[in-house]
Formats: structure tokens, C-alpha cells, sequence
């Protein structure tokens, strides 16, 4: 059986600076898949670059066996790949309801976005509350929230989540990885890019260490969860 | 003539036609943070696509029949030439420092005016552009030349054609994601060059209703109309909050007020005599600009934003 996505030896620079230096890994329909890692280390560059939105410089990306390297960004979310940025990026000016219709641009099926509209309503409550408001007004968690919605809204095969629980207070970390296990056990398929490698690797079923544009280590989430080097490393334990 | 519902009515007349022309800077400035300054000549070569359509129709056509082919003509040469722009001329140029495309639009300001200039027939100098029959209208002390008519039926229903559009379509919601956060637009599926050629169209549709309108005020048009009246205009959508569509027709309105209640009213300050009339309207517009965006920078209708890095 093959993947659903397949990345193979995948390169990415900014003018000469390589940012992702070939890098491999793989998601399974239904899987979970986090990469971990500091700072710099190319994490969002290759979701980026999944999206359609940097092109790579060299390498193979497949989504469910096509090459997505010669298609623009916004065919992409129409083959079912959706992207929640890192730092959220909702549309500030606009309400909370608007934003969610966004992330149904390309769906003619009015029926159906209605009732995905009500789903993230019921898997958020507080963007039910507010949906008249804009979303410029919500807090930090809210609006982390607001982005998983909207990308839940193009009905993804699979969503790629970048950092989601950036600059969250504890306890809307732990509402926001709640919700990841939640659509996890419902049978989301998840890219997850975390510098919270904690909480990342209890949840993966797959797991990647990125160091400075290269995967240094790879295994199941639970094995890296005890794995020295990434204790040390990510976990903050000596 | 100078009683004051008069000059307001025309204030207000001149300002709105300010207000169609300021939505093309203020549309294309909030989604490619680009001054088009050819937008002028845009406006410009929507007169020229009335007229020409008038040219061309059979001598002693009706002008209430002629006057709907005419916007039409006026629309689409002016949406032409500005998707023809963008394509050729300023999408090239996307990534580029933000100067280069300004000097473009510098250039292909001038390029526009010369090319009508040497090109179209008779355009040396100003071209009659024909006219509505029928009498002024009185209202009560005011009085509306034909003229003027057409502006005050065309710019109401453009302004809420376009605050339909932009609010409660798909393509005009797509266009404020676009403006807003073009990356995540694209994420969202939204084809982003498309919006931007959409919104360099629409403000030269706006545009070209705007020059169809000074035909028929002035009663002619001339290859440089687009200069002075392309500068008011854009001053309109700073004054209004650039990249506020709201904004650029409340800006127009305002500059417009302005530059005819000084004309008529400073010479009548004591002391102030050789500071009125026609040749100050336009400083005392322009002093205007100067107060508004000291105290509000942002324009009137403007949002403190920080500038995207």
C-alpha cells in the first residue's frame, strides 16, 4: 500500500541558503506523523513547501501517488491538503464565520459547509459564541483554534498543523492538544510541526527529529519519547 | 450662484466623480500595496473609449441610446489596457522592490498619455464630447446641469454595486482574504493573481463610469485629464484611508466639498480676497490632505495597521 504522502529527498533554499536539505518521511492514511526540532531546523520551510507556497529546489513530493512539485498553492487544498500556518494567520478584519467560509472556498456543496460550519462550532463552542465578531478580536488560543476550524473546513485528507500551541498559555496548550487527539481518534490524518516535542511525540504514531535542515532521528512517538538523546535535547532533562 | 446648498450640491457632484476614480488606487494599493500612478490615464483612455464609441456610431443616434454603448466602450478599453498592465507590466514585477514598480507606473503614465497623444485621432488638443439634451434641473434653489445628471445616478448605484460585491460574493470575499494575508489566501484555495487582475478591472470599470461622467460635465476630454484629476483622486483615497473602498468615496466627497466651498467662500473672508477662486480650490485641497493626515495619518476611514515585514 502506498502512502499518503510521500516525501522523498526533498530540498528547499532561499536564495542559497538550503533550508531543507533532503529530507524523507512518509504519512499513512489515518497516522499521526509530528517533526519535532528547534528553531531553524526546516520544519515549517517543508510544510510550506508541501502547500505549494515556496517551490522546492529539488526532490519528490507525492499526495496520494501525484507529484504536487508542478502544481500551484491554490489548487493544492483541492486535492485534499490542508495547511493551518504557523502564527495562525486568520484574516483579522473579517468575523469568525467568514473566516470558516474561506477555508471552504473551493466547495460548491452549501448544505454540506453549512453543517461543517456548525461541526467546528460544536468541536470549538467559543467561535459559535463569536461568530459575528472579528476574528482580530480573539485571544491567541482562539485564534488557534479558529485556523484548525478553517482548515478542517476543506475537508482534508490530510491537515498539516504548524506549531499550534505557540504562544498559548498551559491550559489552552493542553484544549488545543486535546482537540489534535480528538481528531486523531476520529480518524483525521495529521502532519504535526511542534517545538512542544512533549506533547507532539505522546501523541504521534511516527515521529521526526529535525536538526538544521536534516531528519537526525526517526521512530514511533513513543520511542522518542524515551530516547535519551531527545530527552535531553527537546525534553529539557540532563 | 453662491448660495451655499448650491455649492454643496456641487461640491458633492465633483467629489463623488474624485470618489470613482480613488476606488482603482485604493482597490490595487490594498491588495499589491502598489500607487498605481497610470490609474490616471486609465481614467483618461476611458473617456476616449466613450467618445470613440459615439464616433462610431451613426450621426444622429439618439444620446440616451448611444450614452449605455458608450459606458460599455469606456469600460472595456479601460479594463483592457488595465488587466493589459498588470499582466505585462506590474505582475513581472510582484517580488520585486517596492520602487520598481512604482517607477512602472511612472512610466507607463507617461507612455499611456503620449501613446493617445500621437495616436488618436484629433487628441492634440481637447476633444467635444457630446452631450445629454434636455434643460438643467431645479430643485427648489439648486440647480443640476445635465451634465451632472449621470454622476448622480452612476455614483450612488457603483458604490453599492461594488459594497455588494467585495461584501457578499465569493470572488469579493476572496479578494478581502487576498488583501488581508495573500499567503493564507492561497492556502484557502483562492487563486491570488486572479483577485489581483480582478481588482486592477474593477477600478478601471469605476474609472471609465468616472470619465464618462467629465465628458459629460466638461463637455470634452483631453489626452492629460487624467494628471491633475488622477492626483485629486488619489489624494481622495489617502484622505479617505487607502485601501478602504468606503474610504475613497467618503475621501472624494470631502476633497470635493473642499475645493469648491474654498473657491467660492475664502475671497469672502475679509482680507483673504486674492486667496479665493477657481486657481486656489485646488491648494486649499491640498492644505486639506496636508491637516487630515497630520492628525490622522491613516486617512479618515484608515486602520492603524503595521505594515506587513
Amino acid at each position: 500500500m502506498t502512502a499518503l504522502l510521500e516525501v522523498e529527498d526533498l530540498r528547499v533554499a532561499y536564495g542559497k541558503i538550503e533550508a531543507v536539505k533532503g529530507i524523507s518521511f512518509s504519512v499513512e492514511a489515518g497516522q499521526v506523523v509530528t517533526l519535532i526540532g528547534t528553531n531553524g531546523a526546516g520544519k515549517t520551510t517543508t510544510l510550506r513547501t508541501l502547500s505549494g507556497l515556496i517551490k522546492p529546489k529539488g526532490g519528490q513530493i507525492k499526495f496520494q501517488g501525484k507529484s504536487l512539485k508542478k502544481i500551484p498553492a491554490h489548487h493544492i487544498v483541492s486535492l485534499g491538503l490542508a495547511h493551518s500556518p504557523e502564527g495562525r494567520h486568520i484574516f483579522p478584519r473579517m468575523t469568525i464565520e467568514d473566516n470558516l467560509l474561506l477555508g471552504a472556498f473551493l466547495r460548491k456543496d452549501k448544505e454540506g459547509i453549512a453543517k461543517d460550519v456548525q461541526r467546528a462550532y460544536d468541536l470549538f463552542p467559543i467561535l459559535g459564541e463569536r461568530r459575528k465578531q472579528a476574528a482580530g478580536t480573539l485571544s491567541g488560543g482562539e485564534q488557534q483554534m479558529l485556523a484548525m476550524g478553517r482548515a478542517l473546513m476543506s475537508q482534508p485528507k490530510l491537515l498539516m498543523l504548524d506549531e499550534p500551541s505557540m504562544g498559548l498559555s498551559p491550559l489552552m496548550m493542553q484544549k488545543i492538544m486535546a482537540t489534535i487527539a480528538e481528531l486523531k481518534a476520529a480518524g483525521t490524518t495529521i502532519l504535526l510541526v511542534e517545538q512542544n516535542a512533549q506533547a507532539a511525540l505522546s501523541l504521534a504514531d511516527q515521529g521526526h527529529v529535525m536538526e538544521i535542515g536534516k531528519i537526525v532521528l526517526s521512530g514511533p512517538g513513543r520511542d522518542l519519547l524515551v530516547n535519551e538523546d531527545v530527552r535531553k535535547a527537546y525534553l529539557g532533562e540532563d | 450662484m453662491h448660495e451655499l446648498p448650491q455649492q454643496l450640491v456641487n461640491g458633492l457632484l465633483l467629489g463623488s466623480m474624485y470618489g470613482l476614480v480613488a476606488i482603482g488606487y485604493t482597490m490595487v494599493y490594498g491588495i499589491v500595496q502598489l500607487i498605481n500612478f497610470a490609474h490616471g490615464e486609465i481614467f483618461m483612455i476611458g473617456g476616449f473609449g466613450g467618445l470613440s464609441v459615439w464616433l462610431l456610431l451613426p450621426s444622429g443616434t439618439s444620446m440616451l441610446l448611444a450614452l449605455p454603448l458608450m459606458i460599455i466602450g469606456a469600460i472595456v478599453i479601460a479594463t483592457l489596457v488595465a488587466i493589459g498592465a498588470e499582466r505585462f507590466a506590474y505582475r513581472p514585477l510582484r517580488n520585486a522592490p517596492r520602487l520598481a514598480p512604482l517607477i512602472t507606473a511612472i512610466g507607463l503614465s507617461l507612455a499611456l498619455q503620449q501613446a493617445v497623444w500621437a495616436w488618436y485621432p484629433d487628441a492634440k488638443s481637447s476633444v467635444v464630447f457630446p452631450q445629454l439634451p434636455g434643460g438643467p434641473f431645479h430643485l427648489g434653489s439648486v440647480t443640476i446641469q445635465t451634465g451632472d445628471v449621470f454622476l448622480l445616478i452612476a455614483a450612488p448605484v457603483s458604490m453599492a454595486f461594488l459594497g455588494f460585491f467585495v461584501q457578499k460574493t465569493r470572488t469579493g470575499r476572496g479578494m478581502q482574504a487576498t488583501a488581508q494575508d495573500p499567503d493564507t489566501a492561497k492556502l484557502m484555495g483562492i487563486n491570488t493573481d486572479r483577485i489581483i487582475m480582478i481588482a486592477f478591472a474593477l477600478g478601471a470599470a469605476f474609472a471609465a463610469i468616472g470619465a464618462v461622467a467629465y465628458g459629460l460635465k466638461y463637455g470634452e476630454v483631453q489626452f492629460k485629464m487624467g494628471f491633475l484629476l488622477g492626483l485629486k483622486a488619489f489624494t481622495a483615497a489617502v484622505l479617505g484611508g487607502i485601501g478602504n473602498i468606503y474610504g475613497a468615496m467618503i475621501g472624494g466627497l470631502v476633497l470635493g466639498l473642499a475645493e469648491t466651498l474654498t473657491t467660492v467662500y475664502v475671497s469672502e473672508i475679509p482680507g483673504m480676497q486674492q486667496l479665493g477662486g477657481q486657481s486656489w480650490g485646488n491648494t486649499w485641497a491640498f492644505v486639506l490632505l496636508i491637516l487630515v493626515l497630520l492628525f490622522r495619518p491613516q486617512g479618515l476611514l484608515g486602520q492603524r495597521v503595521a505594515d506587513r515585514a
